[in-house]
C-alpha cells in the first residue's frame, strides 16, 4: 500500500518547478539581490563575531592596536619632518634667494650679499634683507651648561622678514650685543623665557660673549637646533666671525600688489646662477623634501607602520582562521544548504571589515588624545589631519582584508560530503 | 492544472556507480545501483556498516560529484553537473544530519530562517514569520529564541528538522537523524518528520540502523557491499 494522498498543492518536483512546464511558475525561487546578499552575509559574520566576547576583544584590541602605531608612527614623521622646517617656516617674506646648492636650514651655502642689491634693481622688490644663519652654543642661565643654538642674523628694523614677535623687539635689537630668544626652544636652555618675563633683560653667554637677553620671538626647534636665537647683522658678526661680503640667504619684500610669480620669474632671470629664487612655501618644500629622501628618518617610520600593519594582521587572520577552523562542521551544513562558497567568503570578508571599523574608531579616539598628550610633552607639532585619518583607515582596511583573504582558505576544508 | 506525470519522480538513479581514491587505492564502493522514489514517498535505507549508504546520499544531495550513472533528482540531471548548479540543486533539498549542526551564536528560529535567507522571494519579516511557524510545527513554539546550547538534544534535531522543511524542499535526505538520541526521543523525532513530510507531500530518504523506525517507511531498502537489495515492506 504504497498509495500516496493527492497533495493539495503544487508538488515541489512538479514540471511548472524545475522549469520544464510551459508556464512559468508564480514565484520561481531566486536569489536574493547583490546588496541583499551582502548585507545577509555581513550580518551573519557580525553575528558569529558578537557571540564570542572575549575573541573579539582580543580582534578589537588588536586591530587598535596596529592603527595606534600607525597613527603614532605617521603624525611622528609629519611632526618631525614639520619641525625639521620650522626656521623656513617661521621666516616669512615675499621671496628668497638661495644657493642652489642649500638643502637645509642647519648648513646653508654661503651666497654673495650683492646678490640683494641686484635684487632691488627690479621695479617690484620694495626692500632686500641679507640673512646669516649660524650655529653656537647659548650658556643655561640657571644650569650654566650650553647648548648648540641657532643663530638668525638680519636687518629687523627692514621688516622684510617677519618672525612672530619680531616687530616688538627690532628697535631693543638695533643696541649692541643684544638678542632675542625663541620661546618655543626645548627647555634644556633653561627657564629663560619665564625669567625673561619675571625679571625684564638679562646677560647670557651666546658663543664667547656676553650678550643681553632683550626680547622673545616664536619660531620653534627644528632637527637642526634646539632652540633659535634672533639678532642683528652688527651682532651677528660679534658672536660668530664670517665673510662679511657673504650671506646665506636674502629675504625679499615687494611692493604691495606685485604680481609675485611674475616678478620670481624675472628674477631668475636676471640673477646669476649661484642663487635659486623661491616663494616661502618652495623654501618650505625643499627642506621638507630634503628630510623625506635625504635622510632614513622617512624610511624609519615606514618601517614602524608597515610593522603595525602587519602584527595586526597577523592578529586578524588569528581570529578569522580560529573562527573558520572552529565552526567547520556549522560552515559546511550551510553549504549543503545551497550556500556557495562564494557567500561563505562573503561572510569572511565581512568579519574582516567589521572588525576594521570596530577597531579602527577606538584605535583613532586614543592616537587623537595621544597627540594631544605627546605633543604637549615633545613639543612636536603632533596633529589630527582628516587626509591622515582617512589615509589610516584604509590602511587599517586593506589590512584587515588581506587577513580575511588569507583566513578565506580554511573554508575548503568545509566539505558537506563529509558531514552525514 | 494537468497533474504532475507518473513517470516524473523526484528521485531516479540508473546504474550508478562510485568509486574513492585513484589508481592502486581506487575503492569501488556503489555498483550499478537503482533507486527510484515516487512522489511523497518515504523510503528507508539499511544495511551494515561500510556498505555504501552514506556515499549515495551525498551523490544524491549533490555534496559529491557523481562519476558514473544516470541520476535524476527533482529533474535536474546530477552526471557532469557544475559545482554552481550542484549548490542550486541542494537548495531545494532539505538535509538532516546524525548531529543537528545548528550554528550556535544564532537563536532557534534564526536558524531555522537561515535555510530562507538563499531565496529572494521572502523578506526578513517573512522569513522570520516562516520559521516561527516551522518551529511551532515541529512543537517548539515556547523556544524561539533560545540558542541550541539551551535545548535538549531531542529539540536540536527538531530545530533541525523544522530547518530542513522550512525552504519548502522537494526532497529530505536524512543520515541516522536518531543516532545521537536516546531511542524514545528517536522515534518521536522520526515520526514527527514523516508526519511533517507526508503532510506537505515531501519524499523522504532515511538512512538508519534503528529497527523501531523501519515501520515509519513506505518502502524499505537494503543495501550490501554497495548493491541494492530491494524488499518490499508487506514481504518484510
Ligand atoms: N571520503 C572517503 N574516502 C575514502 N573512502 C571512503 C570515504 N568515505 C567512505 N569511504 C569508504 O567507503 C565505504 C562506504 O562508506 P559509507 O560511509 O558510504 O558507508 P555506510 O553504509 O554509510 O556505513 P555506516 O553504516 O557505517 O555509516 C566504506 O568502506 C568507507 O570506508
Ligand atoms: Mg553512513
Amino acid at each position: 500500500m504504497n498509495e500516496v494522498p493527492p497533495p493539495a498543492k503544487l508538488l515541489p518536483w512538479a514540471p511548472e518547478r524545475n522549469g520544464e512546464a510551459v508556464e512559468p511558475p508564480p514565484a520561481p525561487r531566486r536569489d536574493p539581490g547583490l546588496l541583499a546578499g551582502l548585507l545577509l552575509a555581513l550580518r551573519l559574520a557580525w553575528r558569529q563575531l558578537r557571540a564570542d566576547r572575549a575573541r573579539l576583544a582580543t580582534a578589537i584590541a588588536g586591530v587598535m592596536f596596529a592603527c595606534l602605531l600607525v597613527f603614532m608612527q605617521l603624525g611622528f614623521r609629519g611632526a618631525l619632518f614639520d619641525s625639521a622646517t620650522n626656521l623656513f617656516r617661521a621666516m616669512r617674506a615675499d621671496l628668497f634667494l638661495m644657493h642652489p646648492l642649500t638643502e637645509a636650514s642647519f648648513r646653508a651655502e654661503a651666497i654673495p650679499r650683492a646678490r640683494a642689491w641686484q635684487a632691488l634693481a627690479d621695479a617690484e622688490v620694495d626692500r632686500a634683507v641679507p640673512v646669516y644663519l649660524a650655529q653656537v652654543t647659548l650658556r643655561n642661565p640657571e644650569t650654566g651648561s650650553r647648548r648648540a643654538v641657532q643663530l638668525i642674523g638680519l636687518d629687523a628694523d627692514a621688516g622684510a622678514v617677519d618672525f612672530p614677535g619680531l616687530a616688538d623687539v627690532a628697535a631693543a635689537l638695533r643696541r649692541p650685543d643684544t638678542f632675542a630668544f625663541d620661546r618655543l626652544s626645548r627647555p634644556e636652555f633653561g627657564p629663560v623665557a619665564t625669567m625673561f618675563a619675571r625679571d625684564g633683560p638679562f646677560a647670557i653667554q651666546l658663543g664667547t660673549r656676553e650678550m643681553e637677553l632683550v626680547g622673545l620671538v616664536e619660531v620653534g626647534p627644528s632637527f637642526g637646533a634646539d632652540g633659535n636665537v634672533v639678532l642683528s647683522e652688527q651682532n651677528f658678526r660679534r658672536v660668530f666671525s664670517r665673510q662679511a661680503a657673504n650671506a646665506d640667504l636674502v629675504a625679499l619684500k615687494l611692493r604691495p600688489g606685485a604680481d609675485v610669480a611674475a616678478t620670481q620669474a624675472r628674477l631668475a632671470a636676471l640673477l646669476p646662477g649661484d642663487v635659486l629664487v623661491l616663494t616661502h612655501a618652495e623654501m618650505v618644500a625643499r627642506e621638507r623634501l630634503y628630510w623625506e629622501t635625504g635622510t632614513p628618518i622617512g624610511f624609519i617610520f615606514l618601517f614602524g607602520s608597515v610593522m603595525g600593519l602587519v602584527v595586526g594582521m597577523v592578529i586578524v587572520y588569528q581570529i578569522l582562521f580560529a573562527d573558520i577552523a572552529g565552526h567547520l562542521s556549522e560552515y559546511a551544513t550551510l553549504k549543503a544548504m545551497g550556500y556557495s562558497n562564494g557567500y561563505l567568503a562573503r561572510v569572511v570578508l565581512g568579519a574582516a571589515v567589521i572588525l576594521a571599523v570596530v577597531g579602527f574608531i577606538p584605535g583613532f579616539v586614543l592616537s587623537t588624545l595621544l597627540y594631544g598628550y605627546v605633543a604637549g610633552a615633545t613639543f612636536l607639532p603632533l596633529e589630527m589631519y582628516t587626509e591622515r585619518a582617512v589615509g589610516v583607515f584604509l590602511l587599517i582596511f586593506g589590512m584587515c582584508f588581506a587577513a580575511g583573504l588569507l583566513a578565506m582558505r580554511k573554508l575548503r576544508d568545509a566539505n558537506p560530503a563529509d558531514m552525514f | 492544472m494537468d497533474a504532475a506525470p507518473v513517470e516524473l519522480s523526484p528521485v531516479e538513479l540508473r546504474g550508478v556507480n562510485f568509486a574513492y581514491g585513484e589508481g592502486e587505492l581506487r575503492r569501488q564502493v556503489l555498483r550499478e545501483v537503482d533507486l527510484r522514489i515516487g512522489p511523497g514517498e518515504i523510503v528507508i535505507l539499511t544495511g551494515p556498516s561500510g556498505s555504501g549508504k552514506t556515499t549515495l546520499l551525498t551523490l544524491i544531495g549533490a555534496l559529491r560529484a557523481m562519476q558514473e550513472g544516470e541520476a535524476r533528482v527533482l529533474g535536474e540531471s546530477l552526471l557532469g553537473a557544475s559545482e554552481g548548479q550542484r549548490v542550486r540543486l541542494r537548495r531545494r533539498i532539505g538535509f538532516i544530519f546524525q548531529n543537528h549542526n545548528l550554528l550556535g551564536f544564532l537563536t532557534a528560529r534564526q536558524n531555522v530562517a537561515m535555510s530562507l535567507e538563499l531565496d529572494g522571494r521572502h523578506s526578513e519579516a517573512q522569513r522570520l514569520a516562516r520559521a516561527g511557524q516551522m518551529l511551532g510545527a515541529v512543537g517548539l513554539s515556547d523556544h524561539l529564541e533560545k540558542q541550541p546550547a539551551q535545548l535538549s538534544g531531542g529539540q536540536r534535531q527538531r530545530v533541525a528538522i523544522a530547518r530542513a522543511l522550512a525552504g519548502d524542499p522537494g526532497l529530505i535526505l536524512a543520515d541516522e537523524p536518531t543516532a545521537a538520541l536516546d531511542k524514545q526521543t528517536g522515534q518521536e523525532v522520526v515520526r514527527l518528520l514523516r508526519d511533517l513530510a507526508k503532510g506537505r507531500g515531501v519524499p523522504i530518504l532515511l538512512v538508519t540502523h534503528d529497527p523501531r523506525i523501519l515501520d515509519l517507511a513506505d518502502r524499505i531498502v537494503d543495501m550490501e557491499d554497495g548493491r541494492m537489495v530491494q524488499a518490499d515492506k508487506a514481504s518484510a
